[in-house]
């Protein structure tokens, strides 16, 4: 059953991302979907933050280096961001079946991953409400996961 | 002492021969946007392929256009790092094969490191300075104190300025790189004030105390007002309106937090004459410089921009890297790993905050 999360503002965000983390554990995927602008970092950096235990973490963006790793009491961490993936081919390169074997995978612009995608990740699509700038939906499939 | 430098980290494959005495004697830049444009952004293996095909072309053009052969050389400088790692191995087993074939030193250079002395190549610069190392990849603010030892003050918490042009583009429907789009839109924009009062964009960071940035919000607001244009085909002067506020908004965070560290750096360092070096590639947007320029003539600071073609990505800097830790005696080990991500101030403090709002 999907489940729809109404999020308010990005401390929302960030708190039901918070939530998730203590949800997780290694060999989870996180697919993060959503358009450009929509939270997707926000929300991957506040689940970054809670699972290493450390609230200052630095999380880039990792558009320019396409995965950034972390780690954390539960595994390594790794941080995709597939905004500049063309074809799903280029993402094994980058260290993907590593990262299912051992760790919690968070992926930004999941679309592109195509075969790849795993059958067993959690799906969270992000959707921006229309003349609420502050607002977004989270929809999950609440089957896998309730939070 | 004559030094190769080789540059393969992210869009450009690049090679350079300078002197210790400051000469390029030959700087190739081979762009890949082209063959990136098609896909809007760049896409890693892409950039991969095209360096293994050009790379070796590349070093031996670097080689005749300087009149040498590989024999001549001192040593190699080949980029190790951060960025796309595929790209940034090739570069570098290239250059540690010909350390290795010529027995001469090898030098790992940080590509950030690269920006970073290109001011010292271009003007003699010494140190301290101040740096804003403002691209697609990074926007830092970093004193530059010594070879090899650099104080990061403020960093991006999201997206950097250049990712911010680029992705502000895309949702305007403009093409690869965004930056050059943006700022040739922007330019079309017939009444500046009207423009930004029609497209409010959030100040991230603005008046903070610490020097941190965020583009990423402004990402969002730029999303929010391409949605509430009128539906079907963006009117182009909506978009030069759009455009140009974005950009003055970029122009005005940077200029805001630049002065702030200016401030701080005059205090700490007491330089006797305070310098502000702008590199990266969105240091090649006139808006971005402009406002730097009237800020740092208002506080009287000298500003430096390199020229365009040493201030985005190239090979010189990091041949000219090669040659400022080469005399200081440090040269690295055939077995050097690239590094993926290698900050230049390994001390900073990591920011914390991501959320913060204006």
């Amino acid at each position: 059953m999907e489940t729809d999360i109404e999020i308010e503002n990005e401390q929302a965000m960030e708190a039901a991302a918070q939530r998730l983390a203590g949800y997780l554990e290694n060999g989870d995927i996180v697919l993060l979907h959503g358009p450009l602008g929509a939270g997707k970092s926000v929300f991957a950096r506040a689940l970054i933050r809670t699972l290493s235990g450390d609230p200052a973490l630095e999380v880039p963006s990792p558009t320019f280096t396409l995965v950034q790793y972390y780690e954390s009491e539960k595994g390594p961490l790794w941080h995709y961001d597939l905004y500049r993936i063309e074809d799903y081919e280029e993402i094994l390169p980058l260290g993907w079946e590593d990262s299912l074997a051992d760790g919690i995978t968070i992926v930004e612009w999941p679309e592109r991953l195509g075969p790849l995608k795993p059958l067993h990740a959690l799906d969270i699509h992000i959707h921006p409400v229309q003349d609420k700038p502050e607002k977004r939906i989270l929809r999950m499939d609440s089957d896998r996961l309730s939070v | 002492m004559k030094i190769l430098g080789i540059e393969t980290s992210c869009d450009e494959t690049a090679a350079s021969i300078v002197t210790d005495e400051g000469a390029i004697l030959s700087n190739l830049v081979l762009s890949q946007i082209e063959e990136h444009r098609a896909f809007g952004g760049v896409v890693p293996e892409i950039a991969a392929r095209a360096h293994i095909d050009h790379v070796h072309t590349l070093i031996k053009a670097a080689l005749d256009d300087a009149g040498l052969s590989a024999g001549d050389l001192d040593g190699v400088a080949a980029t190790c790092g951060p960025g796309l790692i595929g790209g940034v191995m090739i570069g570098m087993v290239a250059g540690k094969a010909i350390a290795a074939a010529k027995n001469i030193p090898f030098i790992a250079v940080n590509h950030l490191e690269g920006h970073a002395l290109t001011p010292r190549l271009t003007d003699r610069l010494v140190f301290p300075y101040l740096l804003l190392l403002v691209s697609g990849g990074h926007t830092q603010i970093l004193v530059a104190e010594d070879v090899g030892r650099y104080k990061r003050w403020g960093t991006t918490l999201d997206d950097a300025a250049g990712e911010c042009f680029d992705k502000a583009a895309k949702l305007m429907g403009l093409p690869y790189p965004g930056g050059p789009q943006i700022q040739a839109l922007a330019s079309e924009c017939a009444d500046p004030d009207a423009a930004r009062a029609r497209f409010p964009l959030p100040a991230p960071m603005k008046g903070r105390k610490e020097l941190d940035m965020s583009f990423s919000g402004l990402k969002t607001a730029v999303r929010q007002h391409v949605e509430n244009l009128p539906e079907g085909v963006l009117k182009r002067t909506n978009v030069a309106d759009l455009a140009f506020a974005l950009q003055a908004q970029i122009a005005d965070v940077l200029a805001e937090r630049c002065g702030k560290a200016l401030a701080r750096f005059k205090e700490t360092y007491a330089p006797e004459t305070p310098a502000l070096v702008v590199s990266g590639g969105v240091a090649a947007n006139s808006a971005v410089r402009a406002r730097l320029d009237a800020l740092c003539a208002e506080t009287g600071v000298r500003a430096y921009a390199p020229p365009l073609s040493l201030c985005s990505d190239n090979a010189a800097m990091i041949a000219w890297a090669g040659v400022e830790r080469l005399r200081k005696g440090i040269s690295d080990p055939l077995d050097f790993k690239a590094r993926p991500r290698w900050p230049l101030d390994p001390d900073a403090a990591p920011r914390h905050g991501a959320g913060i709002k204006a």
